[in-house]
């Protein structure tokens, strides 16, 4: 009686209702184990609750509080307010912004053992993660993003203004329709800008005649000619930095009729998709930190005895639901969970540095038993993504829980082939498989900017490299070249060339239809 | 950390997105409302709902490889029974349903929901309405505003300054606020007492009570927070009235689909008018053959009857319901009839004598509609004779009769019924 007692004077809550002095409370429970157990380390948070309607609101503009205006927007709002007013599907608990301070949504609706949940999955999770993932480092500023959205979003309304809302509506379309060929996929040298160039060129010119002697030319050797016959094309192309896979950003320095808000507009898609790219990278990383994260402060506030068994109860109800995975011939498959697999992940790793089996210590001999399983988590989530993080760290122990296999499916052959399973012979292919599966460069098509000519007929040409003779989907290539032919003002030239015989399998041509920036 | 509460930041965010998104799908958007709106009883013509539009105007493409083709590789989770080398036939419509197999295809239809304005809005425009009829329309009955005495809260452009300035006279006097007038005479008092020389005690109380008056006429301040009073208005619901409408259609063979879905349009119309001006509409379907019966609206629309026709019934029908159930003093009553102008030429005479002695005076309006095919014939010329319940009608038209005929072949021609409907009531009004 009195253990019962002492134990629900330590309860953070008993019952459904919130208040907003119990969020705080929570919120302080939680700090303590994120930070004094795990020793997480995230971005101040900034908690805020909205109703279910502004959810929806926040779901159209990809979660961000602040968009500027397009109609694809609306269209996505309409098909959610749609599916969600029929039942069809549930709000997400919660949306976290990738900002400094990190924004955490929660929905009024939720009961306080979901606000806990929700909390210590994205206030802590997923915004530790965000803080120390080295592509978030890398593409992301997100002390900055808010105000850039803000910029962003005003800027498009002045020139809908200006300009008209018809003629930004049309930028926008043709410049989202390339938004996923906007973005730079690896940190790169400073672009060789024309005007640096050139003044470079006429340095390096001065210096040469102020050395000039005219004995040098009496000195034999040849090695210096070979740098000086590089042909016009070369030259040229090394100007523009071509080859080049960022399209938008290409359009953006150097389409010859675009006018200066035009530019500026294609640098906004651009940049803001660029500030989404880290979160496709790591989608399984990055929920199965968040998942992991919140069922270990769970787990802790239970046998700390400050939720109760019924809220614990609550709490596993729907994190079972987040995190299965149904099989492939389930009716209900739509690809592999990335909460399922991530989750299962961690646990894992957590599992070989505390209680390694023999064939851990083969596999992981780095890790396995060094009985420190958050830093060894840490550095897991702070230096990689999901394509190197599944080559690393996909054991043979989830490869049978989760039953995986490897279909190869060639469209010369009758049948598909199973060529690998999850068996001795197979996790060696099986783990490159899945890898390769999440490496974004080999799921968006390979496409290259890879001349143009200034001088003559302008035309730009592009180059698609087709791996395994899988080709681009032919109706929306067209839409999406007409578009890019609009930006560009001239002639496209697309040639699609299979990547291992380098042969060319088709060409598309397409000449603009209606270019942008003449002004009408 | 900090908890903010954004439940109450204005929602409705979205708003101007979709309404770029329905400007966007307009044509497709429009086709659909058109189609719903054929399903639809009349009654629902301006309530909202799920419409389903292709999704080709408002597909957003993009780069992407394409669902099938080449060689794949798919890991799959779940194997119970497959060992390396198995050989699986390919599942059918597109293979393996992994990550990179299937990213939105089947994308071929869009399934949104209409709001009521928006859906009537539509509607409105696919009658390709001219824009005052459809405000006429669209803009739901306001209600009136009317003054209704005070209040001690409200915003500053209510403010009521005669009546904030009478509490404060009233405060000002109940609390004997000095004014400075009073603040003045004290003063001379002060002063007259110090020429006088008169003794320290009567001076020092002058002075005393200067100050403190001086002091009382700034706490008691002029106008108080407390005196301030606001406009108050009440909104007051219009007196509306009843209203019935009657729907006398031909129903006999020689009216196809077409000429139905021509007749519904406009009483759709008719209702959407009519449920603008009064608040209660009640809508009573009447078809006839060579005989006539009211029916629902299913039946009305949706079934066949043979037989000859005989406008007469129908009317006769009408004058009956309108005896019985609607008294003419408590309802306004509106009719309108549709048919393709065929009446037995023996019938004609009777109609016309129905029309005019019984019907026309107890009506507000009388509507007769005649449809035609979509694309009519080109008759020779001198052939295109009006139809016999035309020519029969005709007699009866006058500057005064509260009627009003249309051929309508499409449903562009449907409005300018209406706009006879307008003018007259324009200049009832007026």
């Amino acid at each position: 009686m009195s253990a019962l007692a002492k134990d629900e004077s330590r309860l953070l809550y008993t019952g459904m209702d919130w208040d907003f002095p119990l969020i705080q409370r929570i919120y302080g429970a939680l700090e303590e184990i994120a930070l004094g157990e795990m020793k997480l380390d995230p971005m101040p948070n900034q908690i805020e609750v909205i109703t279910s309607e502004q959810m929806l609101d926040a779901y159209a503009s990809t979660g961000m509080p602040l968009f500027y205006n397009h109609w694809s927007f609306g269209k996505h709002f309409a098909r959610n307010e749609a599916m969600y007013r029929k039942g069809f599907q549930g709000l997400a608990y919660e949306i976290v912004i990738n900002s400094n301070p990190c924004i955490v949504y929660i929905m009024e609706e939720n009961t306080v053992t979901m606000q806990t949940l929700v909390m210590a999955h994205a206030g802590f999770g997923h915004n530790h993660f965000f803080k120390h993932n080295h592509v978030f480092k890398l593409w992301t500023d997100a002390d900055g993003i808010l105000d850039y959205l803000a910029f962003a979003k005003s800027y498009i309304a002045q020139c809908e203004e200006r300009y008209g809302q018809a003629e930004v509506e049309r930028l926008l379309d043709a410049a989202h329709a390339l938004q996923s060929h906007g973005v730079h996929r690896s940190p790169r040298k400073r672009a060789p800008n024309l005007r640096t160039e050139e003044k470079r060129e006429r340095e390096r010119r001065e210096h040469g005649e102020k050395l000039f002697n005219d004995l040098w030319r009496t000195v034999p050797g040849g090695g210096r000619r070979k740098g000086q016959n590089r042909s016009d094309e070369e030259r040229r192309r090394a100007l523009l930095g071509l080859p080049e896979e960022n399209i938008l950003y290409f359009l953006e320095k150097t389409a010859p009729r675009l006018l200066p808000w035009q530019r500026e507009v294609l640098r906004i898609v651009r940049n803001i998709a660029q500030y989404f790219y880290p979160q496709r990278q790591t989608q399984v990383m990055n929920e199965g930190c968040a998942t992991f994260t919140h069922h270990r402060i769970m787990t802790r506030l239970h046998e700390q005895g400050r939720i109760n068994d019924g809220a614990y109860m609550e709490f596993l109800h729907s994190h079972t639901n987040v995190i299965t995975q149904p099989s492939f011939d389930d009716p209900r498959y739509n690809g592999i969970n990335p909460y399922a697999l991530g989750f299962a992940m961690m646990q894992d790793i957590e599992r070989i540095t505390l209680d390694p089996t023999e064939e851990d210590r083969f596999w992981f001999p780095e890790i396995a038993g060094n009985r420190d399983p958050y830093e060894t988590l840490k550095d897991v989530w702070a230096n990689f993504r999901d394509e190197s993080f599944l080559s690393q760290y996909l054991s043979p122990n989830i490869m049978r829980r989760f039953g995986l296999f490897l279909v190869n499916d060639d469209e010369a052959e009758e049948y598909m082939k199973v060529s690998a399973i999850h068996d001795e012979r197979g996790y060696r292919n099986l783990r490159r498989a899945i890898s390769r599966q999440y490496d974004l460069s080999r799921r968006d098509p390979d496409i290259h900017i890879v001349d143009v000519d200034l001088v003559g007929e302008r035309r730009l040409e592009l180059q698609h490299r087709v791996h395994d003779g899988v080709q681009m989907h032919e109706g929306d290539l067209g839409e999406v070249l007409q578009r890019l032919a609009d930006l560009w003002g001239y002639e496209v030239l697309l040639k699609v060339v299979d990547a291992e015989t380098e042969d060319v399998i088709d060409t598309h041509e397409v000449e603009p239809n209606l270019p942008f920036g003449v002004s009408a | 950390m900090h908890i903010i509460d954004r439940r109450l930041n204005p929602g409705g965010k979205s708003l101007s997105n979709r309404q770029r998104f329905i400007r966007r799908a307009r044509a497709a958007v429009r086709n659909a409302v058109r189609e719903a709106s054929r399903g639809r009883g009349i009654k629902d013509m301006d309530s909202g709902g799920e419409i389903t539009i292709p999704s080709g105007g408002v597909h957003e493409p993009t780069l992407r490889r394409s669902g099938e083709g080449g060689v794949r590789d798919y890991v799959l989770p779940g194997n119970k029974k497959y060992v390396e080398g198995d050989l699986i036939a390919r599942p059918e419509g597109g293979a393996g349903s992994s990550g990179g197999g299937l990213d939105g295809g089947g994308e071929d239809e869009f399934r949104f929901a209409l709001s009521d304005e928006e859906f009537l809005d539509l509607f409105l425009e696919d009658l390709e309405l001219p824009d005052l009829a459809k405000r006429q329309i669209a803009v739901m009955g306001m209600p009136e505003w009317r003054r209704a005495g005070f209040r001690a809260y409200g915003s500053p452009a209510n403010i009521s300054i005669p009546r904030t300035l009478k509490n404060s006279l009233a405060r000002r006097i109940a609390l004997r606020r000095p004014g400075p007038a009073d603040i003045a005479a004290l003063q001379a008092d002060l002063d007259a007492l110090e020429r006088d020389g008169a003794s320290e005690d009567e001076i020092k109380q002058a002075r005393l009570e200067l100050e403190r008056q001086t002091k009382r006429a700034v706490t008691i301040p002029y106008i108080d927070p407390l005196d301030v009073r606001y406009r108050r208005y009440e909104s007051q619901p219009k007196p509306i009235a009843q209203a019935v409408m009657f729907c006398l259609m031909d129903v006999s063979g020689s009216m196809d689909e077409h000429m139905k879905d021509l007749a519904k349009r406009f009483y759709s119309l008719l209702y959407l008018f009519l449920k603008r001006r009064y608040e209660a509409v009640e809508i009573v379907f009447i078809r006839h053959t060579h005989l006539a019966q009211e029916v629902d609206e299913q039946t009305f629309f949706y079934s066949r009857e043979t037989g000859g026709t005989v406008v007469s019934t129908a009317l006769e029908e009408m004058i009956r319901i309108v005896r019985s159930r609607y008294p003419v003093n408590a309802w306004n009553i509106y009719a309108a009839q549709s048919s393709d102008g065929d009446n037995a030429t023996s019938d004609n005479p009777r109609t016309l004598s129905l029309l005019t002695d019984t019907i026309l005076p107890m009506v507000q309006y009388y509507a007769y509609l005649e449809v035609g095919p979509d694309h009519p014939i080109a008759p020779m010329p001198g052939l295109d004779r009006p139809s016999n319940l035309w020519r029969a009608y005709e007699l009866i038209q006058g500057p005064k009769t509260p009627m009003s005929m249309r051929k309508v072949n499409h449903r562009r021609d449907i409005y300018p019924v209406f706009r006879e409907l307008f003018q007259r009531q324009g200049a009832e009004a007026a």
